[in-house]
């Protein structure tokens, strides 16, 4: 129980462009664009013959592109027919999901190489079917009658955070600016600029238009303007991870094999999968996630390490509060005391522990089903040393983590890789 | 038998209660634990020995926000950008938590609302396409 029967490593991973491409780009075209990528990032190169099967994590292209079956199809587009493809649903954790099947699978000896997928091309709705089509990852039967939204269950999330540890909405944006930082220096980052540009350019603006300027002193002063609508209190607009358009793709392989494609692959240490009731109002502790706990939990026992191991981590951000309760579910820091410790900079890039170098959902993007497997690609990027522009972090990274959480927290996938 | 004992735990049966300005939960018999909304099988005791009990509709603000943004029901109800809506978690006097409207506050000042609000059940008469469907609320006590 809880242990592989053979080592698995990532031994490629690579992403697509994110951001609002549609239509420019649709699912097949952003998968093409990932698996080059990826393949690109195998250092002695890989061949569609090498893979055994295609592992597709997909939120809803059902209902945001009216099209369901995508495993056949994206094997197909980079040469897989007719190997074994099927796609796996989580919610917004789908391709962490197919990423931990893909490694169980491996271990196995069922398959050798597996392709794990990530797709998602979410703006071919608009804004508000694109909430709405969200929602349908939440309790369609009684939270959402009730007038509950994606960012309005953790808004509840966070308020009851707030009552109970004091948080405030300055500890939240503190989260927003950093991520928008580090999204800065990601090429492929759907919003690559900072806080402070974004209030650079809103003056600008005003000033171009002959309007009264506001008299902001800092990136704060901004966040708490009309600028920054309301969505869901506490949550304002840049609380909230972007609507993207993106896919990822990650190679991983078994033991026996990993070392014909590089010298340095990123080898999976541990994995565990958790889930909670599916209604927010069903689940004991309404200031973190039950899912993200007993997943952690189950990694952390695999790999032999604990949260004081961790050195850098990808954490699901869809939320800026979702990013400070996720520091705690993992044993980072007590609960409570996340916030503080965001706010003397440690998880900032050059902090103790960065969290969300690749600028996080909040400002690399969120094509829901494909980030578990962008969040794969960064930390692949970053142990091997090879993350582009100014985020590579300043040290060796031996161990890192990823936290994947589906839906208003009902499922949860955490990875720790080691080199 | 009354009329409530004979009914199945089943969600159709739950919602037709609160249709009728009734919050009925199902209490498992071997273990006392209370299910709202209704479930037929307990899972604190594997037991599917289940009666329908009436709620006091008495409880308190577990976690709650003011929507802005909201669902298209809620925007065919008239709510939206400059009148926005309270979606809360009411944890009730029994035990279970249920998701409910709030009304009877300041949605436009969320900050003055306070986690630990003591709440009354108030059964919320929705027009919508000339019918009226009853939706589930809570209000200050």
């Amino acid at each position: 129980m809880g242990k592989l029967s053979k080592r698995v490593a990532i031994v490629g991973a690579g992403m697509s462009q994110f951001g609002r491409l549609y239509p420019l780009k649709r699912n097949p075209d952003l998968w093409v664009d990932a698996w080059v990528e990826a393949v690109k990032s195998v250092d002695n190169g890989i061949e569609p013959k090498d893979v055994d099967a295609c592992y597709v994590g997909n939120y809803s292209s059902d209902l945001f592109n009216h099209q369901g079956h995508l495993g056949p199809q994206m094997a197909n587009l980079v040469g897989l027919t007719p190997k074994p493809a099927s796609r796996f649903e989580g919610a917004c954790a789908s391709s962490g999901i197919a990423l931990r099947q893909a490694v169980i699978a491996v271990a196995s000896g069922i398959h050798d190489v597996i392709a794990v997928a990530g797709v998602e091309c979410m703006n071919e709705l608009p804004t508000s079917l694109v909430t709405d089509a969200l929602a349908t990852a939440s309790d369609a039967l009684f939270e959402y009658p009730a007038g509950a939204t994606f960012p309005g269950l953790y808004a509840t999330v966070a308020t009851a955070h707030f009552h109970k540890y004091g948080t405030t909405s300055e500890d939240l944006m503190r989260i927003g600016i950093k991520n928008h930082e580090n999204g800065v220096e990601n090429p492929f980052a759907q919003m690559q600029r900072s806080i402070a540009q974004l209030m650079q350019s809103k003056l600008k603006k005003l000033e171009q238009q002959g309007k009264e300027l506001p008299d902001w002193k800092d990136e704060f002063d901004y966040l708490k303007s009309a600028s920054n609508p309301m969505i869901a209190y506490p949550l304002r607009l840049f609380d909230c991870s972007l609507v993207t358009d993106g896919a990822a793709c990650v190679f991983v392989a078994a033991e026996d094999v990993a070392k014909n494609y590089t010298d340095t692959p990123i080898w999976i240490a541990g994995m565990g999968q958790g889930s909670d009731a599916l209604s927010v109002h069903d689940r004991d502790d309404l200031t973190g996630f039950l899912a993200t706990r007993e997943a952690a939990r189950q990694a952390y026992e695999m790999s032999g390490y604990g949260p004081k191991d961790i050195q850098i981590a990808e954490l699901h951000d869809c939320f800026t509060i979702a990013e400070l309760v996720a520091l705690e579910d993992l044993g980072f820091y007590e609960k409570g005391k996340a916030a503080q410790a965001v706010k003397e900079g440690e998880t900032k890039r050059d902090g103790a522990r960065p969290i969300n170098t690749s600028g996080g959902l909040k400002s690399k993007g969120h094509p829901v089903g494909a980030t578990g497997a962008a969040q794969a690609v960064e930390i692949f990027k970053q142990m091997r040393g090879r993350a582009e522009r100014n985020r590579q972090v300043k040290f060796e990274v031996e161990r890192a983590l990823t936290h994947n959480l589906g839906g208003s927290g009902a499922t949860c996938v955490v990875t720790i890789y080691e080199k | 038998m009354t009329e409530a004992e004979e009914k199945e735990f089943t969600i159709q049966n739950y919602l037709e209660f609160i249709q009728n300005k009734k919050l009925m939960g199902s209490k498992c018999k071997d273990c006392g634990t209370m299910y709202v909304p209704v479930r037929k099988l307990c899972t604190a005791c594997n037991s599917l020995n289940m009666e329908w009990v009436p709620l006091s509709g008495k409880g308190e603000l577990a976690a709650f926000t003011s929507i802005t943004v909201g669902t298209p029901y809620f925007i065919e109800l008239g709510y939206g950008r400059d009148k926005p809506y309270c979606f809360s978690i009411v944890k009730l006097k029994e035990g279970p938590m249920v998701s409910a409207q709030l009304v009877g506050v300041d949605e436009t000042k969320p900050d003055t609302i306070k986690i630990g609000l003591p709440l009354k059940v108030k059964f919320l008469e929705n027009e919508l396409k000339g019918e009226t469907k009853i939706d589930l609320g809570f209000e200050p006590a």
